[in-house]
């Protein structure tokens, strides 16, 4: 029998807030221990929460990227369980009036190769709502101790329908996810940090079935390939079980992406029951059609939007534009030095900042805002090298020193003497008669029709001048000397 | 007065987390049976149609903007906590 | 009325005050050692600090002399309900969960006393969390009635009642969830105000059931209740269901606003279960205002019966999530003897919680409880709602509504053991709760037995002027807080 997967996936992101969800003591991480706490945060006897206006301009953006239906009213409830990270015992939450409905994310799966792209998807989202993180727990050799600076960061929780088929669906599914929360401002979702935490809920049904089967939920996937590894493997395993004439348990599962196992949490707890209830010392939210709007215009261009808009307006290749996109800052970078440029050198400038500039900035370990080469640079570098004035070997040397020095091409090019050889087009003019003197074949072959034979007259041009002939310019020349003789 | 067939303090107490004696519970499942009786008597109430209360006055988009203020000390914030180390809370250990 | 100073009025105090013929330390002394007097009898108080509220009098005999006096309340020792935060002091809920525990952080009430210039005065004892109706269930001890030490103050602010009585405050400030202010406030004798569901801040109130609780003071005239009112209301941002409203002046208002008014008597709260002596002094206070030329009119507050169960549906609901955080790990009393982390849970819960503490927590859990929401939690908002618009519709035709406090005056300890007794002692102030509204009780009489009695105006949503005037209309002719009780 043929089996297939069915995944849905439970992401939690953290809202970049300079203050907490219910009170205003500043939000961060990294901070030595305890010192992002207030009596709201530790819960002390008496405090009450107040809600943070950008956490909610944030989900509401959120909502808007994705395409949800935006609630226009909604509540907050009380989760009640206990455990250590929460300092209330219940967790202020939304139960049955989740802020956004609906909405989709929009996937791409791999290509046939890397450099072809590959098949778009949507995977439809059940709901986004808002919450507030928890304390961390470091356990030690005999017991365990608590640190409240996470406690209470906004955190938005997006559910998506059991929609997923593939591990590589759900890898491009949260590639995306964490794209569109980057661009949107609303999260930097650095796993390493939590700052984006993944469940997945998985299970497997013989192809044509319409019931879902037993779902395992699978915790701890703490980086993106780990989730794909993490639901690749559960897959396996259930058909294992399955195809042994086992039977799936419904369970919880933690993934270890190191070592590419799974063992099951035998936590003893009960099943749980939350007694959700209103939380009455919130007000419910209203959000009307101007305080959308406002977010609406606030809205940036998504990494696939933004796809077709390159391949399209620049006519940049598949190879570029899959680079570029993902990362919101380096498309920005490339339309400005592409405008810069002008209009027929999109490609060259993506192609300098792809692999000339990712890779100069990846061996000194520095982010793109904190490159010496500005769109600018770029810009000015492609267009030194299709007036001819730089060759594409020099122009290496001079973007390795741009990138040390920060200097304009042109300023260093001149520093170093690196402009190409001769500008006096009567010296080159000069080399360009002697050579077609020299060679009558190659002449007579390209006056016949040969257009290779060219070539055969510019090996003695580029030995007489030492190599520094500017190909282009030799080029030029030789036709129009080659067009009247 | 009887207990309800349903009121089942062990599951009760286990998610209040409050742990009963015997007597306590032999004692609070008659106590709260009396008070479930009396409260019985809002079934006769028809609330068809009727809107729940949450809020005495409700006002909708109550919030602060996000400024951050400085909060408590270290010092401060674990002054009442019985047992601390290294800054932090001392529990026993959480098997997740 | 006594010419003792400890038994004065804040509106006298101040203007002697004002007048420099005595000096906030002279007052707060003569409060220090009344209470050192009274109190091994009384049991008012959980705690209190000598030196810091001598301190606090002698910073405002400076501010005075500097020709700096805040107002009315500058150099008053006014004593706080040990549920509301002040910065350093203990605060305890008279719960041995609490019963270390210091508070990092000043109530918004507090901070608005102390920017008044109010000597913050002691810790005064209550019902455990607020959860009570005698002051019986502190985990300290038994607060006693000054009328009668044989005698509950009420409560759950017994303590707040109390020590006003008996001198050891000029003013003080409960709580009241279901009736914890004005309940007690009849049984000792003394005005006690709770003010329209968000005029004064929670914000560092220790919360029982948050969408009940308001904050509300006790003292010897409605006068006086004017002027600490004044003290502590406003908008809050640190409390989002605090509302923004114009705050009147409402001393002035006692003046300003003059009858003859509509005031409604409802039958519901005249039947079955009131205490004759009890029906007997509220009818003559009727009968004053009808004397002034008011309109008394019967209305009807038909959801009346239901009060109770949607009450203890609701603040038992609210209270067992809003308990949660006492567990024994951040602060409050850990168990000594825990295994592993759910032990230690159960084990200082169970420590740390007295009974009727646990009995709310174990009911709110079940009506909270999966599968039963509905039925309870949801339909109790329904009936919250009906129990509401009763009111508001009575508004339409009256002014205010007058009542009865309790059905009888202060019973004796221990005299009510079964819970169901006790809750049905707030069968006339849980309305007032459940609907939001402003209710006052005002001293009205004394049983044959020499105990207090109470009536209670209520009046309608942010209205405190209004309410506080009627109030003072037969306060300001009687003068039954004269009647000082003999200790």
């Amino acid at each position: 029998m043929k089996y297939e997967a069915v995944i849905g996936l439970e992401v939690h992101v953290q809202i970049k807030t300079k203050s907490k969800m219910f009170t205003r003591v500043a939000a961060g991480y990294g901070h030595p221990a305890n010192t992002l706490t207030d009596p709201v945060v530790l819960a002390l006897p008496g405090v009450l929460p107040v809600m943070n206006k950008a956490a909610l301009d944030a989900i509401i953006k959120a909502g808007l990227l994705l395409g949800c239906d935006i609630a226009p009213v909604c509540k907050w409830d009380r989760k009640n369980y206990f455990y250590p990270d929460s300092t209330k015992n219940y967790q202020i939450s939304q139960f049955d009036q989740p802020i956004c409905l609906n909405g989709s994310v929009e996937i791409e799966l791999p290509g046939a190769a890397r450099n072809i792209q590959g098949e778009h998807k949507s995977i439809a989202l059940t709901r986004i709502h808002l919450e507030e993180d928890v304390g961390k727990l470091n356990h030690e050799a005999f017991d365990s101790l608590v640190d409240y600076n996470r406690a209470g960061t906004p955190l938005m929780e997006i559910v998506s329908e059991p929609v997923i088929k593939s591990a590589e669906e759900a890898y491009a599914y949260l590639t995306s996810l964490r794209a569109t929360m980057i661009y949107g401002g609303i999260s930097d979702c650095d796993m390493e940090k939590g700052q984006l935490r993944c469940d997945a809920n998985i299970s497997i049904r013989p192809v044509g079935e319409t019931k879902l089967g037993t779902k395992v939920e699978l915790k701890n996937l703490n980086s993106i390939s780990y989730v794909r590894d993490g639901i690749a493997h559960e897959i396996q395993r259930q058909l294992a079980v399955t195809q042994a004439g086992g039977t799936i348990v419904q369970e919880t599962r933690d993934y270890d992406g190191e070592a590419g196992v799974s063992q099951s949490l035998r936590s003893k707890e009960m099943a749980h029951d939350y007694r959700y209830f209103p939380d009455p010392d919130l007000m419910p939210v209203k959000v009307d059609a101007a305080w959308k709007a406002g977010i609406q215009a606030e809205c940036p261009e998504l990494p696939f939007a933004k796809q077709t808009r390159f391949q399209n307006d620049y006519q940049l290749p598949y190879t570029l534009t899959s680079v570029l996109v993902w990362d919101r800052a380096l498309a920005d970078y490339f339309e400005e030095a592409a405008k810069l440029a002008g209009p027929g050198k999109a490609q060259a400038v993506g192609n300098w900042i792809v692999n000339d500039l990712q890779r100069e900035l990846g061996a000194a370990k520095l982010d793109l805002a904190a490159s010496k080469i500005r769109p600018a640079h770029i810009a000015e570098l492609v267009k030194l090298i299709d007036a001819g004035t730089l060759l594409n070997n020099t122009a290496k040397e001079v973007f390795i020193d741009m990138a040390a020095t920060g200097e304009s091409p042109a300023a260093i090019v001149a520093k170093k003497g690196l402009a190409a050889a001769p500008t006096d087009t009567a010296e080159l003019e000069g080399w360009c008669r002697e050579a077609i003197a020299a060679n009558a074949k190659s002449v007579a072959e390209f006056k016949a029709g040969k257009e290779s034979a060219i070539n055969g007259l510019k090996g003695p041009i580029m030995k007489a001048s030492k190599g520094k002939a500017n190909p282009k310019l030799v080029d030029e020349t030789l036709r129009r000397l080659l067009a009247i003789s | 007065m009887s207990v309800p067939e349903d009121l089942n303090i062990d599951r009760i107490a286990n998610l209040a987390r409050i742990a009963l004696t015997p007597e306590e519970k032999a004692k609070f499942s008659a106590q709260l049976a009396d008070v479930l009786t009396n409260i019985e008597k809002l079934k006769q109430v028809d609330v068809t149609g009727v809107e729940p209360t949450a809020h005495a006055f409700p006002v909708y988009n109550v919030w602060a903007e996000d400024v951050a203020q400085s909060g408590l000390s270290v010092e401060d914030a674990l002054r009442n906590a019985p047992a601390k180390r290294d800054n932090m809370i001392v529990v026993p250990k959480v098997v997740e | 009325m006594s010419s003792e100073l400890f038994n004065k009025p804040i509106s006298e105090l101040a203007a002697l005050l004002e007048a420099k013929t005595i000096t906030s330390v002279e007052l707060t002394q003569a409060v220090i050692a009344r209470t050192q007097t009274v109190d091994e009898r009384v049991k008012a108080f959980n705690s209190y600090d000598t030196a810091d509220a001598l301190a606090q009098a002698a910073a405002s005999d400076a501010r005075r002399a500097a020709g700096q006096s805040l107002g009315a309340l500058d150099g008053i020792p006014i004593g706080i309900k040990d549920v509301i935060a002040v910065t350093g002091q203990p605060l305890t809920a008279s719960s041995k969960m609490l019963a270390n525990f210091v508070s990092p952080y000043d109530a918004t009430v507090t901070q608005k006393l102390k920017n008044a210039g109010a000597v913050i005065w002691g810790r005064l004892n209550l019902d455990e969390f607020a959860m009570g109706s005698s002051t019986e269930n502190s985990a300290f001890h038994t607060t006693r009635n000054p009328y009668n030490l044989d005698c509950v103050p009420g409560g759950s602010s017994g303590g707040s009642a109390a020590a006003l009585a008996a001198g050891e405050a000029i003013a003080t400030l409960g709580s009241d969830t279901g009736g914890s202010i004005r309940q007690p406030a009849a049984l000792c004798n003394v005005v006690g105000l709770k003010p329209t569901y968000g005029l004064v801040s929670r914000f560092g109130l220790i919360a029982f059931a948050s969408s009940l609780d308001q904050i509300g003071p006790f003292t010897r005239t409605v006068e006086d209740a004017a002027i600490l009112l004044q003290a502590i209301v406003g908008h809050d941002e640190r409390d989002s269901t605090s509302f923004k409203t114009e705050i009147p002046d409402y001393r002035a208002a006692l003046k300003t606003k003059k009858g003859p008014w509509k005031l409604g008597i409802p039958k519901e709260y005249f039947g079955e279960g009131l205490d004759p002596e009890v029906a007997a002094a509220v009818q003559k206070a009727i009968d004053y205002y009808k004397s002034l030329g008011c309109e008394i009119r019967p209305v009807s507050l038909p959801h009346t019966e239901y009060g109770v169960g949607v009450y203890y549906i609701i603040a038992t609901a609210e209270c067992s999530s809003n308990l949660s955080r006492y567990d024994g790990i951040r602060y409050g009393h850990r168990s000594a003897d825990a295994n592993d982390i759910v032990d230690l849970y159960f084990k200082s819960r169970a420590e740390g919680f007295g009974p009727e503490v646990k009995r709310r927590i174990i009911l709110g859990t079940y009506v909270l409880s999966s599968g039963y929401y509905d039925a309870y939690y949801l339909r109790a908002q329904k009936v919250r709602t009906l129990i509401r618009q009763d009111f508001l519709n009575a508004y339409n035709e009256v002014d205010a509504i007058i009542t009865p406090t309790t059905p009888t005056p202060a019973f004796k300890r221990g005299a009510k053991a079964d819970p169901l007794a006790m809750y049905l002692c707030d069968v006339y102030t849980i309305g007032v709760n459940l609907a939001g509204l402003p209710g006052i009780s005002v001293p009205c009489g004394f049983s044959s037995g020499g105990l207090p009695i109470g009536m209670q105006l209520i009046g309608q949503p942010f209205k405190e002027a209004d309410l506080l005037a009627i109030a003072n209309a037969y306060d300001s002719a009687h003068d039954w807080a004269k009647r000082t009780p003999n200790l």
